[in-house]
């Protein structure tokens, strides 16, 4: 026992709660986005691939770190078009086309990571994000360290946390995706598009998820692995529901979850002797899980959700 | 002005029409990344052609690479025909694959008649508790299947992983992390002398027709799909939708069991943790496919075997990365589900927005 309290009161596990988290409040916050809207976004998983591909390949092939951020972005805004087509003006199911973009997206990647790098063995590598290291700040005990050891998309993810609340409840632009989401007829009846809401959410969604991909190949590691994403898309999916689609939530719940996989893999290392390894490998999608059917019995879903809206339709 | 209208002239054909359309299609798509990574166009299709027709064994080989895949999209069908998401074909395989190296590999020393059912009994029966799980937490507790279902997959694997390592490790593998091999009276009979395919061909086939039949005509066929075209309906009319769900997750899960149990028992003989490329997922595209119709599922596996199978050998001959295969199995998916909307739907121009008043 004393041994956990050692670990949670150490700076070096906050910091790495918080890069565990990172590419989860990027994704929560994605499908946080296209769920307000009415629209499940299963196409995480490969927009994940496609952000963590394309980003990381922009800057092999001579971008800037930035300019793959870009890059990354627009992949996820690409796909997330493919989804919004299919399900928003079509009003296809949206589980279907959602899992037919992310095998689009994922196979695309690996096909292009495989055509651009043909005969490497081992992942070539790219110089990633370094951590901010704020003069002055970075010298505050403990909060100075597990806030500013880390990189800037870290911060951008915790300042698109208060952009998308602020855009959500405190803009007219977020009281419209609101309603599209609970109630698209009436956001008809006052003369606005129920389609350019949604795909303009769904669109927008799918690029910040991308952005989760990219912290993975330019912060977390330097190299693109297949399987890298590992189900962390379908556990944001898990996790918005958790967080009952507040981005306020989202991020805690996203920062609660890479607390526990980083306190695993620290039990790991004192325990492992007792409990075997793959006990812990398959905790964070267990607790998913857990979290999924606790918070299921009083989740509010957006009213609307996988109700396609079509538009001259009473 | 464009106005999309529900089509009220049937178009039986494009039922048909449409999937192959979209495979077709999707194969045509394909030159886009062969002429980008410059391959050479007709040398490509041509290999891919005779990847699949080239010999019998190319043939046999397209047949043994189809086998897990009409498991898997049985398996697929039959729970969206129900509106049960199950996302969790892979983990059930794994589950199936499980079991019967588990009973297959010594513990039980039976003769063939005894043995072989045996197993595929435990890989039936591994593989539907693997689906129970999921469906119980969606019918008790209201938890989205689509995501305890895809999350499974990866604990089901880890499982798989500690297993190999540990308990069902094989004490002659020289330290891989692999089963003991089957008894040889476990494994199914090969079809044909020198060739890899085994009875797990004919056993899919024979249960696709059962499935086509039950769904079609049985009662039980008329419950899963009154459930799933509209549940409370269903409910009203006095259907079971609950138990007529864990009867869909159930058979579902047990078919992807035995695409598991066929992959160990027919072709490789021993469990290994990358037993399936991926079978579970690219089940669903053969069911979707196949307008999740059992017989449909056999030609969309089919399809989808010569695929990948094509893909490997024109891969190696023009030297294009075998992810191709992936790629034009995903395009297929994206391409019949706009099919779908065309066989559904009509786009129709309208003079001005007015007339859109009923």
């Amino acid at each position: 026992m004393m041994e956990i309290l050692e670990i949670l009161l150490s700076e070096s596990f906050w910091t790495a709660s918080l890069r565990i988290a990172t590419p989860l409040i990027f994704g929560v916050l994605g499908a946080l986005i296209c769920e307000k809207s009415g629209v499940l976004n299963l196409g995480i998983e490969g927009i994940f691939v496609a952000g963590a591909m394309s980003g990381w390949l922009a800057v092999w092939l001579g971008a800037g770190l930035w300019g793959g951020i870009v890059v990354a972005a627009l992949a996820g805004a690409f796909f997330g078009l493919i989804h919004a087509i299919l399900t928003v003006p079509l009003g296809l199911s949206q589980h279907v086309s959602g899992l037919g973009v992310t095998l689009f997206a994922t196979s695309l990647s690996y096909f292009s990571y495989r055509t651009a790098l043909p005969d490497v063995s081992s992942p070539p590598r790219i110089e990633p994000f370094r951590p901010l290291d704020v003069p002055l700040l970075s010298d505050i005990p403990f909060l100075g360290t597990v806030l500013f050891e880390q990189t800037a998309l870290t911060w951008l993810a915790i300042v698109m946390v208060f952009f998308v609340w602020y855009v959500l409840e405190r803009t007219p632009l977020g009281v419209a995706i609101k309603a599209v989401g609970d109630n698209p007829a009436s956001v008809d009846a006052q003369g606005l598009s129920v389609y350019a809401l949604r795909i303009g959410a769904v669109v927008t969604g799918s690029a910040l998820m991308a952005l989760g991909g990219a912290f993975l190949t330019m912060s977390a590691f330097d190299a693109f692995f297949f399987g890298m994403v590992n189900g962390r898309g379908w556990i944001c999916i898990a996790l918005v529901i958790f967080a009952s689609w507040r981005p306020g939530k989202a991020l805690f719940g996203a920062i609660l979850f890479g607390a526990f996989d980083a306190l695993q893999v620290r039990l790991q290392t004192e325990v492992g002797a007792m409990i075997p390894s793959q006990a812990f490998l398959a905790a964070p999608y267990v607790l998913s899980i857990l979290a999924l059917v606790i918070a299921a019995r009083r989740a509010e879903y957006p009213r609307a959700l996988l109700i396609p809206w079509f538009k001259g339709q009473r | 002005m464009i106005r999309i209208e529900p089509r009220t002239d049937g178009a039986r054909h494009l039922t048909y029409g449409i999937p192959i359309l979209s495979a077709m299609i999707a194969l045509a798509l394909a030159a886009i990344p062969l002429v980008l990574s410059g391959a050479p166009l007709g040398q490509a299709y041509y290999e891919l052609f005779k990847g699949v027709f080239g010999s019998r064994f190319a043939f046999s080989e397209m047949l043994t690479r189809a086998t897990p895949l009409i498991f898997t999209g049985l398996a697929a069908a039959i729970a969206f025909r129900a509106r049960l998401w199950n996302i969790g074909a892979e983990g059930q395989l794994y589950l199936g694959a499980l079991a019967a190296v588990s009973v297959g590999t010594g513990v039980f020393d039976l003769p063939a008649y005894m043995l072989i059912p045996l197993i595929l009994f435990s890989g039936c029966f591994a593989g539907a508790l693997g689906m129970a799980v999921p469906a119980y937490f969606k019918t008790r507790f209201g938890a989205d299947e689509v995501v305890t279902t895809l999350l499974l997959n990866f604990i089901i694997l880890i499982f798989v992983q500690f297993m190999l390592e540990g308990p069902l490790k094989d004490p002659m593998g020289l330290g891989w992390p692999q089963s003991s091999p089957i008894l040889d009276q476990g494994m199914l009979p090969k079809l044909m002398e020198r060739m890899r395919i085994h009875w797990g061909f004919v056993i899919a086939i024979v249960i696709a027709l059962v499935a086509q039949f039950m769904l079609s005509r049985s009662t039980w066929g008329f419950r899963l799909r009154a459930v799933g075209e509209n549940a409370s309906a269903a409910r009203h009319a006095g259907i079971k939708v609950r138990y007529t769900l864990m009867s869909a997750a159930l058979i579902s899960g047990a078919l992807a069991g035995l695409a598991g149990v066929s992959e160990v028992a027919g072709l490789k003989g021993y469990l290994t943790s990358d037993l399936s490329p991926g079978f579970g997922y690219t089940g669903i595209v053969v069911a979707m496919l196949a307008g999740l119709s059992p017989a449909g599922v056999v030609v969309a596996a089919l399809f989808i075997a010569s695929v990948f199978v094509g893909a490997d050998s024109m891969s190696r001959a023009v030297g294009v990365s075998s992810y191709l295969a992936d790629l034009v199995v995903s395009t297929a998916l994206l391409c019949v589900l706009l099919g779908g909307f065309l066989a559904r739907f009509k786009v129709v121009r309208v003079k001005s927005a007015r007339s859109l008043q009923p």
